[in-house]
Parts: structure tokens; C-alpha cells; sequence
């Protein structure tokens, strides 16, 4: 006999919650539907020859839809070519980030000297500024710096090398923050042990801290792909021969050269995108950490 | 107990007792001492060889912006610079046409930003928090903007803003002859159209930051004030948004800043022509433009970078104040 009140009395207690539920499932379906509305409008429109949107007019049921607009975008502009240099680019200026950043983390997180929160407030704050603060001496600077041999250019200015340079400088500050407050973290007693061992610092640094920053790592490395792979402006200003520019600051030439249709312009501006969705999708997890590992503790 | 404390003070549930802290003092001292001649130099290059990096090409070149700011230079010959005091500034403020209404747009920037995605992205984010089904399948739609490059966001949002072929003057019939709404060139649309583009991104950006926020919100507040009878509502403003306020001070400081930093979308949208103006696109038109003027430009730089410092110091000094304490 009590038995089935109970259940009544679970069901009354349930039974308003669920409609709220259901109205919330449809809001939040219709709103992530709509955030998804323009991207996927250029998948379709993409997808449609342009011959047939010209006649139709681009909201018009689809007669045809094929993959050919990405071939051709992909191969009329030479996008490999783009994407290789935003490889030589993206791939030294993580790596050189990371090293850098973990080896200033490591000496503001271990060794208490004076000077170390004002070197990270120094560091951080170079990184909030607007690039544009810094844009006309640096591009100056980049022009004056002669480096014959070195870059196909003889200068820092439109090389692969004064890229990689003005990346890991301003990225730097975010990593430097974010990996010693990681490392302040960890317990000071390994540290000390290896210490009292007769470990020298480097050994400390190397073989017993790094490998225990890993996760942090991990998500920063992940943050700083997508970053350099999305940067639009220091190519745009630091680079000035078009066949040097990384993919993402290529696509503003490439859509007036080669992408003459709209249609092609979705399919070049889609085909950028794939690579950091690609990165996101398998590395979700530490893209969000990341960001938000960054932001927490600040 | 610890309930009173935490709901007293939410601040004091991140902050580690301070006990180890005399501990790790002397633990260091111990460090140092035990430190040979060749750990202090690799020691001096581990920090040296990045902080020279980092001031030369960000902190110099600010510095040299504000310098600059005071001359006339053509960029050839170090003789050529020129001390003219603050005749740039002067310039700036009352002859130059863009100067001001870059300034309004770059306000308008940040307030839209602060009043549209940003209590959006909460309210997405409280949504999202209460252990629906399918929370991952909506979060990754809302974050997908963030993600992909602003110049990529630029150019699929003007499929979208098209006069002739965009989705919106197809729908309501705007495409024809006569009856067009131009959302990239009228200097009164443009800026609005270019601000959903960015709004829509960072919605998704204000999200995750609360979605952090929120998992670090203690569980049992929730349950001592579903005890106390409050509804949500309720529960949400005087529990759970009080003990939000570092992601708060987050939030403000990164919507500021993007607001500073704004470019890249205007300059794939139209360039930054007449009504999307910001600083950052007079600074670029200034070195990238046929008439480069040094001096000008870095005038224009070191608004930008006493509005930023103005944001980014007060912050910091506090961000790490409480750290120092912890």
C-alpha cells in the first residue's frame, strides 16, 4: 500500500521539473542550432556550383551538390603551399614557446629570487597588450635588422624567422604564467631531494620537472597551435610577399585572386578552418583546460 | 562549519592554509645555498635568454612607440627623426577625421560586448551546468566561433551580410535593385552587422569561462539554499553569482582587451571603411598604407597603450597580490 504512494509522491516531486526540462532541451537545441546557422550556410553554399546559384538565386532548393568547389579552391590557389608555410612557422614557434616558458616558470616557481614576481607581472602584461601597440617600431625594428644568409629575405621582415621570433615573445607571457603557477603546484620536496643528490639545476628542470608538467603542457601546446595557426596580423603586417604568408593571412589575397565566386570564398574560408577544427575536436579536452587554466587562477 | 565559513567568505575555499608558506621560504634559502657556480649561471641563462626575448620585441617597442609618438621620422636614416613635441597628438585629436569616431567605436565595441554575449554566455553557461543530457554536443556548437580563426569568422559572416547573394537580403528580399540593405558598406548598419559576427564568437568564448567558474562553485551552497527554500533564481543571484566574482574580474578584463584588439574581423569584413573605424585599424592603415607616418602611427599606438595599461596593471597587481598572500 505504501509502496505505490511513495512512487506517486516521487513522480509529483518530478513531474513539474520535466516540462521545464523538455523547454530547456528545445532552447538550447534551437539556440545551438542557430550559433551553427552562418557556418553551416557556408558549407552549403559551398557545396553548390556557382552556375546554379547565379540562376536560382542562393536561398533555392539544391539541384546538385558536390565537393568541387573545395577542389578547386584547394587547387587553383596552391593552398598546400600555405599550409606548409604556416607549418615552418606554427610547429618552431610552439616548441620554442613551450622550452622558453617552462625554463622562466621553472626559475620564478623554484628559487624565490627578488625579482621573480615582477618578471612574471612583466611577462604577463606583455601579453594582454594589443599587438598594435608595438606594430610600428617592431615592423621598423624588422626592416633594419639585416640578417644576409640567414632568411631568404636578408631581413627579420618578411621571413619565416621574424614570425617565430615575434610568436614566442608574445606568447610567452601567457605560457610563463600559466605553467609556473603549475609548477608552484607541485611538491618542493622532489625538488629538494634531487637537490641535496647533487642534481644540477638543469637536471631538475629537465628530468624531474618538465615530465610532471605534462597535462599543462599538453593543453598549452594545444592553445598555442590553434593561436599561431589563427593569427591574421603579424603576417599581415610582417610578411609582404604574398607567397610567404601563412594560410590564415593568405586566405584576404587568395579570395581576391583565385576565389572569384562566393561560392569559391566559402569553400577557400572553410578549407582554413578544417585544420584547428580537427585539432579541437580531437584535443577538446585540453583546448578548454587550457583556456581556462589561464583564466582561473588570474 | 566549513559551510559557514565558506558561504562567509567564498574566497577562503581556494586559498591553502597558510601554514607550508615559512616552510617553503626556508626550503628555498636551502636551495640557494646548495646552488654551485654553474647552476647559477644556467640558472641566469634559463630566465636571461626569454625575458631578453620578450622585452626586446614587446616592451622595447612599446617603449620606443611612446618615444616615437614625439617626432616626425621617415623611416630611413636615424638622423631623419625629429623631436616636434606633441604636435602628432595635437594632429590627432582635432584634425584627424577618424580619430574620434574610432575611439566611439571601439566604446561601442566593449559595451556591446559587455551587455549582449556576455550574460548570454552565462545564462548559456548556468543552463549548461545542471547535468543535462547532451551538455557536450551544445557546448562544442556554442565554442565552435572561438576556435576557428576571426578572418575565417569574417568571411563566412559575409556570405551572410552579402547584398547581392548574402542568406539575410535573400530571405527578405533586399537584392534586388532599388531595395538594397548594404550591411558591409553603410557606414550606419555596418558596424552593428560586423558586432553580431563578434558577438556570436564570444558568447561562446563567456561560456566556457563561466562553465569553469561554475564547476568551482562549492555543491553544497547549492544544497543549503535548495534547504532554505530559495528558488533558482534566487539561489543564482544572491549564492551563486556572488561567489563568480574572479571569473568575473576575468571576464571584464579579456572583454576589455578583445575590445582593444579588435581588428581582424573589420579588416577582412571592409577594411575598417568608413564606419567600422577602431584604433587598431588606424595603427595598421598607418604602416601597411601608402603615406606611412611614424610618429602618428605610434601616436595613435600609445592611446591604445595607456587605455590598456590603465586595465591590464590594476589587474594584474591585484591578481598577484592575492597570490603572494596564498
Amino acid at each position: 500500500m505504501s509502496a505505490p504512494t511513495l512512487a506517486a509522491g516521487a513522480l509529483k516531486k518530478r513531474a513539474p521539473l520535466r516540462p521545464a526540462r523538455v523547454l530547456l532541451h528545445v532552447f538550447l537545441a534551437g539556440t545551438a542550432l542557430a550559433w551553427l546557422a552562418p557556418l553551416l550556410w557556408a558549407v552549403f553554399s559551398a557545396l553548390r556550383p556557382y552556375s546554379e546559384t547565379s540562376a536560382k538565386g542562393y536561398v533555392s532548393w539544391p539541384d546538385k551538390l558536390s565537393l568541387d568547389n573545395f577542389t578547386n579552391a584547394f587547387e587553383q590557389s596552391d593552398m598546400m603551399h600555405y599550409f606548409g608555410n604556416t607549418l615552418l612557422i606554427a610547429v618552431p614557434a610552439v616548441l620554442l614557446t613551450l622550452f622558453l616558458s617552462s625554463m622562466v616558470a621553472f626559475y620564478v616557481s623554484r628559487f624565490d629570487f627578488r625579482l621573480n614576481l615582477a618578471l612574471l607581472l612583466v611577462f604577463t602584461a606583455g601579453n594582454l597588450l594589443p599587438q598594435q601597440v608595438i606594430i610600428t617600431p617592431l615592423y621598423r625594428l624588422y626592416l633594419l635588422t639585416n640578417l644576409p644568409g640567414i632568411t631568404a629575405s636578408g631581413k627579420l621582415y618578411d621571413s619565416a624567422l621574424g614570425l617565430v621570433l615575434i610568436h614566442v615573445a608574445f606568447q610567452s607571457g601567457f605560457c610563463a604564467f600559466v605553467l609556473s603557477n603549475y609548477m608552484r603546484s607541485l611538491p618542493h620536496e622532489l625538488t629538494e631531494a634531487a637537490l641535496v643528490d647533487g642534481a644540477s639545476v638543469w637536471r631538475m628542470y629537465w628530468q624531474i620537472t618538465l615530465p610532471l608538467c605534462k597535462p599543462a603542457m599538453a593543453a598549452l601546446a594545444t592553445l598555442l597551435s590553434i593561436w599561431i595557426y589563427n593569427d591574421f596580423f603579424w603576417a599581415l603586417v610582417l610578411i609582404s610577399t604574398g607567397e610567404n604568408m601563412p594560410i590564415t593571412s593568405a586566405l584576404n589575397n587568395l579570395s581576391g585572386q583565385y576565389f572569384t565566386d562566393p561560392n569559391l570564398v566559402a569553400a577557400g574560408a572553410l578549407l582554413t578552418a578544417i585544420p584547428t577544427l580537427v585539432v579541437y575536436f580531437v584535443l577538446q579536452r585540453q583546448f578548454v583546460s587550457g583556456l581556462t587554466l589561464g583564466s582561473n587562477k588570474g | 562549519m566549513t559551510m559557514e565559513t565558506t558561504t562567509k567568505n567564498p574566497e577562503a575555499a581556494s586559498v591553502p592554509p597558510p601554514g607550508p608558506a615559512p616552510a617553503k621560504r626556508r626550503v628555498t634559502q636551502g636551495h640557494r645555498r646548495l646552488l654551485t657556480r654553474r647552476d647559477r649561471i644556467t640558472l641566469a641563462v634559463m630566465a636571461g635568454v626569454p625575458t631578453i626575448l620578450h622585452l626586446a620585441l614587446v616592451w622595447v617597442t612599446a617603449l620606443a612607440s611612446i618615444a616615437l609618438a614625439f617626432t616626425t621620422w621617415d623611416g630611413i636614416g636615424f638622423d631623419s627623426i625629429k623631436w616636434v613635441g606633441l604636435e602628432n597628438f595635437k594632429q590627432l585629436f582635432s584634425d584627424n577625421p577618424q580619430f574620434w569616431p574610432a575611439v566611439e567605436h571601439n566604446v561601442i565595441w566593449f559595451v556591446v560586448l559587455i551587455l549582449v554575449p556576455t550574460p548570454l554566455g552565462l545564462f548559456l553557461a548556468v543552463q549548461l551546468d545542471k547535468r543535462i543530457r547532451f551538455s557536450r554536443v551544445y557546448q562544442t556548437a556554442f565554442f565552435l566561433p572561438v576556435v576557428i580563426s576571426m578572418a575565417c569568422i569574417g568571411f563566412v559572416w559575409q556570405l551572410v551580410y552579402n547584398p547581392d547573394t548574402g542568406l539575410i537580403n535573400s530571405l527578405i528580399g533586399a537584392n534586388k535593385p532599388g531595395h538594397y540593405i548594404d550591411w558591409i558598406g553603410d557606414p550606419k548598419l555596418n558596424l552593428w552587422a560586423v558586432l553580431v559576427a563578434a558577438s556570436w564568437r564570444h558568447t561562446g568564448y563567456m561560456m566556457i569561462l563561466y562553465l569553469a567558474g561554475l564547476k568551482s562553485v562549492d555543491p553544497s551552497l547549492r544544497e543549503a539554499s535548495a534547504l532554505d527554500g530559495a528558488n533558482e533564481w534566487q539561489t543564482f543571484k544572491s549564492v551563486i553569482f556572488p561567489t563568480l566574482r574572479p571569473t568575473n574580474t576575468v571576464v571584464l578584463v579579456v572583454t576589455i582587451i578583445e575590445a582593444l584588439r579588435a581588428f581582424d574581423l573589420v579588416f577582412v569584413f571592409n577594411k575598417g571603411a568608413q564606419g567600422t573605424e577602431l584604433l587598431s585599424i588606424l595603427v595598421t592603415n598607418n604602416i601597411i598604407g601608402e603615406s606611412s607616418r611614424i610618429g602618428y602611427g605610434s601616436a595613435i599606438a600609445v592611446v591604445l597603450l595607456v587605455i590598456s595599461l590603465a586595465v591590464i596593471i590594476p589587474y594584474l597587481v591585484a591578481t598577484f597580490r592575492k597570490e603572494r598572500r596564498s
